[in-house]
This record gives structure tokens, sequence and C-alpha cells, in this order.
């Protein structure tokens, strides 16, 4: 079941070309991760999926019908999205966040309590519940704010036609947490939901990806499997560096030695 | 600090309830202080059945009680106007002096002043003069969102920049107008400036009442939306948020009640302000109890404000605007100073 399709996709919100001619097609359950330099349009990209600025060209279809036609609240339910840069700086207690996850839901307290228990478990943020969001860490705090969109499309069976989208999720955590959330994520796509996000460590991206999408200036440069996209010619041309690829010894995944 | 989202809730209710008492008290403390003192079982009866000796009772229904009344639901206003501004700004100090609205507000109502003259007169004349608060107040916090608004969203530092601009700028015409206008024009536009409680009538109080009420009622349909919006715009928008609706409906609601209680009662400083960040300190930034409160406690402050300004220099009375304020910025500089205490960082 394709989730999320875009069709030709380009888009100039300032008048510069920010993302020309993307294709790009996720299914329920598969994990699509974006990487590319900086400034290669990734963030763009799921913005532009997010609804935070429209398209100039192509089609952008979710759930089989056209992004643009999805009532507001609905949409709400099915995508959430993570951005880069957490903005709030008010002084809400961890749950209180992860709850606000819930505002386009009418699910209950009782129920919306629950899932916001799930998602505080899958982020291991349960202990930090009570604690006040402003006063937490750079850490702590993505993990909260990963919490509350974990949240917004949590639903404890079948999560087949929701999306996330991610923008670096990983940037402020530890290798423990950056693992505890490569498994998280593995979690919540086997029950249906696709996944897209942006990482920078191309090694996590390819473990925790299915298949990888690689942007430059705003063009989709290359896309596949891990190991079809993760080669050393394309780390030459792309990112001008150079790089040893090796066969990872877990087996399952290219594994990329920088210097 | 540790606080569970059940001990929030809990405390929210009870501060709820004890300004539904604390309400009631001061207004009936307010009926009874005055010049003529009364006793607080003289003032319910006065008030009730029209008791207690003619003067008492008229003392009571016809002076006192328009004036307390018009106290609680203009300090209601402004109080929720000021948490609903703070939260769409995703700023504990925008309050709604500071950006904007009660200078463009004030000059509204000079210009409808100087060029009404003496047509402006009774209930028709004091709508016309809260329209064109109105009026001036939306215009102000129109021009202010503008200039700090982009397509990364709205900055707040440039906001309070064009606040103080926009103040400076409103100033100045407002200046101008008195210069070229007549003296009687001039004396009203001046007393009309320092405002206070005093004027108080029926028509006052059924004005305040229909408007203050609209505000009142309204503000809280967005409770849910605010909570959001203190993510940041984009997020709330991605919570299935009509941001753009949210923003204008709520700057909307907040120039009409901001308006008319700059034309009804003057500009009355800090209520907006210090109301909505001290009971946020007690029961957290959640709008759905925020809202409610520092509306009660707003209410509260004005009316013990002005209830001190009868009483304090009796029989003169002080602009209850220099109360507010004398409570209210010493409160506000320790409130500055200890913010990093309960998680604000501004």
């Amino acid at each position: 079941m394709t989730v999320l399709a875009l069709d030709g996709v380009s888009a100039a919100p300032w008048d510069e070309p920010l993302l020309v001619d993307i294709r790009l097609q996720v299914s329920a359950g598969e994990v699509v991760a974006l990487i590319g330099p900086n400034g290669a349009g990734k963030s763009s990209l799921l913005r532009l999926i997010a609804g935070d600025f429209s398209a100039s060209a192509g089609t952008l279809a979710f759930g089989g019908q056209p992004l643009a036609d999805w009532p507001r609240r609905e949409l709400a339910q099915h995508l959430a999205f993570l951005p880069q840069l957490s903005l709030l700086n008010f002084p809400y207690t961890v749950e209180e966040v992860v709850l606000l996850g819930r505002t386009p839901h009418a699910t209950g307290a009782r129920a919306d309590r629950e899932i916001a228990h799930h998602a505080l478990v899958a982020t291991d943020t349960l202990g930090l519940r009570n604690r006040l969001y402003t006063q937490l860490s750079g850490g702590e705090r993505q993990r909260v704010q990963l919490a509350r969109v974990f949240a917004q499309i949590w639903d404890s069976g079948d999560m087949a036609g929701k999306l996330l989208l991610l923008d670096e999720p990983t940037a402020a955590l530890d290798l423990a947490h950056q693992q505890q959330l490569a498994g998280a994520i593995a979690g919540i796509a086997e029950r249906g939901c696709a996944v897209l996000l942006v990482v920078h460590d191309v090694n996590l991206a390819a473990a925790v990806g299915n298949r990888l999408l690689v942007l430059d200036r705003g063009r989709q440069v290359a896309s596949g499997t891990p190991a079809e996209v993760l080669t050393a010619a394309l780390f030459r041309d792309l990112f001008h560096a150079e790089v040893l690829v090796q066969q990872h010894p877990n087996g399952r995944q290219p594994l990329v030695i920088g210097l | 600090m540790i606080t569970s989202i059940t001990q929030r809730r809990h405390r929210a209710r009870q501060l709820l309830a004890a300004l539904a008492v604390l309400l009631p008290v001061a207004v009936l403390t307010g009926l009874a202080s005055g010049a003529v003192s009364l006793g607080p079982l003289q003032a319910l009866q006065a008030l009730l059945t029209g008791d207690g000796g003619g003067q008492a009772a008229m003392i009571v229904q016809q002076i006192r009680l328009p004036r307390v009344l018009l106290a609680a639901v203009m300090g209601a206003t402004l109080a929720m106007s000021g948490a609903a501004m703070q939260g769409l700004f995703r700023n504990p100090l925008a309050d709604p002096s500071l950006i904007g609205v009660t200078a463009g507000a004030s000059l509204g109502a000079s210009l409808l002043i100087v060029l009404g003259g003496g047509v402006l007169q009774g209930f028709v004349g004091l709508t016309l003069v809260s329209l064109g608060a109105f009026v001036g107040g939306v215009l102000a916090v129109l021009l202010v969102y503008r200039l700090a608004s982009s397509e990364n969203g709205t900055s707040v530092a440039t906001m309070l920049l064009a606040g103080i601009a926009i103040t400076a700028l409103a100033g100045a015409v407002g200046s101008l107008l008195e210069f070229f206008t007549d003296n009687e024009r001039l004396r009203q536009i001046s007393l009309w400036k320092m405002g206070g409680l005093d004027g108080a009538n029926l028509p006052r109080l059924a004005l305040a009442s229909v408007v203050g009420g609209s505000v009142l009622l309204a503000l809280p349909r967005y409770a849910l939306a605010l909570n959001t919006l203190l993510l940041g715009e984009s997020e709330a928008r991605h919570l299935g948020i009509d941001v753009n609706h949210t923003k204008l409906a709520l700057i909307g609601w907040v120039a009409v009640g901001v308006g008319t209680s700059v034309a009804l009662v003057g500009t009355i400083a800090f209520v907006g302000l210090v109301v909505p960040h001290v009971v946020r300190l007690w029961i957290g930034p959640d709008h759905r109890y925020l809202l409610a409160a520092s509306a009660l406690a707003g209410a509260t402050l004005l009316v013990v404000a002005d209830t001190l300004s009868r009483v304090v220099l009796a029989p003169t009375e002080l602009p209850v605007g220099i109360i507010t304020a004398l409570i209210g910025v010493p409160f506000f500089i320790s409130l500055l100073r200890q913010r990093h205490h309960y998680g604000m960082q501004t």
C-alpha cells in the first residue's frame, strides 16, 4: 500500500527553486532515509510534505488523495512531523508536551494519557514525565518532542496509512538513545507506519532505512537500498569526501568509514 | 521543579475555586468601602433589598455597583486578553500595551473626539469613541504583527521593537492632534486619557458587559489552539490547528477587548501583563485553566485596586492605573529577576 507518492514535485517558495522534480513513493511500513550535503533540500522536502509551503509543479498524494484535499485535522491524525528546532519556552511539564500530540484526536483524556505513556516509554522519557520542559537538556528535549510526534500518530493496533516525518531526530542524542530511537522506528514501521527521516550519519541511515534517497541542490540524485546507494563514488561526487565502503560485520548493510 | 499533571490540574481547580470565592468578597468590600463607609452586611442588605437606609441604598446601587462591576469586567477582559497575547506571541512579556494596542486605541479614540467634537454625547458617543479605540487598536497590532512576521514565523524581539515604534508614532500623532485642537476638546481628550473608573455609569457598564462578556466567552474557545501555538506556528499547523484563522481571531478579540477598555476606563497598566504571569507561575501554561483563572484574578485585582484608589486618600480618588502600576511594577521586576526559578526563558 502506497502511503505517500510524490510525482515530479518542484517547489520554489521564495522564488529560488528549492526542490526540483522529486519522485518518491513510500509504502506502509517502509522507512526511507534522506541523505545529502547541507542545503540539499532534505528539510525542505519534509516541510513540503508537512504542508509548510506548497509545490509549484507535480503532484503530492497521501493515502491516495491529493495532500491539499485532506481536511486539516484528519491529516494531523495521520501525519506527524518533528522539525529540527523547537521553539517551546513555556514551562510545560514533559507529559503535557507529549499530550499536545493528542490535540487532533478526540480519544478522551484517559486514552490520551495511556498513549502518552507508550510514547514516553518508546523514547525513554518516562522518568522525565514530571519535569519542566524548559529545564531539560537539548537531547532530553529532542526525545520529548519525539514522544510528542509518536503520540500524535500512535495506535496500539495497525498503523498502516500513517506517516512520520523526522528531521534529524538523532542530532542531539547520545549513542544509546540513537540506538533506542532506531529500535522505536523499527517498532512502529513493523506495525505499518511509514517513516521518512533526515539523518546525517550515513551508517545510521543505512541501519534504519529500508531505502535511501540522496538529494543534492534540490535534485534527487540517487535512490535505492543502502547497498545500492552508498558507494565510494557517491561520497566523492556528492560530499567531496574520501571514504571506505565495506560490508558491515553484521552482514546486513554497508559500512561507511570516514577518516 | 517536579510537578505531575494531576498535581497541576488539582492546583488549577483549587485556584479557580479560591478566586471564585475571593472575587465576590472583593466586590462586596468594594461596595462597602468609600467616602461613606458601610459594613459588609449593610452593603449586602442595600444591594439586595434597597434597604439599610435610603442613602446607603442609593450609594451602593447607583454609584458603587456600576463602578465595581465595571472594574470586574474590565479587569477580567484585560487579564484574559493578556494571557491570550502572551500565548499567541509565545512570549510572557507580550502585554497588549507593549505591542501597540493601547497606544493605537488611544489615538483612535482621540481622533474621534477631535473629529466628532460636541456630537459625541451619551451612549452613542461613547460607542463611537469605543469603536475608534477598537479600530486604532486593531490597526496598531496588525501593523506590529506584520512588521514582526516573516516566512520563519514571528520574531518576538522585532515585535517588541515594532510595538515601541508604533507606540511612539501613535503618541506623536496624538500630540499633534492635541496641539491643533481647541481647548474644549483638548480638555475632553485629557480627561478621557486619564480614564479611571470614576466615570462608571449604567451605559458604560452595559457596553463593557456586552463587549467584555463576548471577549471572555470567545477567547477560551481557542485554549487548545493556544496550547499548541506555544510549540510554534508550524507545529500547531501540523497538529491540525487553523493557525491563520486562530491568529486573526485572537488579535481581533484582544483588540476589541483592550480597545473597549481603553475607551471606557483609560489605560490601566500591568493587569494584562502581571496577572497571567503570576497565574502561569502557579498552575502552568495550560490555557484551558490559565484563561479562566487569569480572568478571575484580573477582575479581583482591579476591583481591589479600585477600592484602594478610593480609600487611600479619601475623599480624593487616585486614578486606578497608578495603583495597578504601583502593585504591578515591583512584582514584575521581581519576576524578571527570578524567571529561571520557574523554568521561564525569555
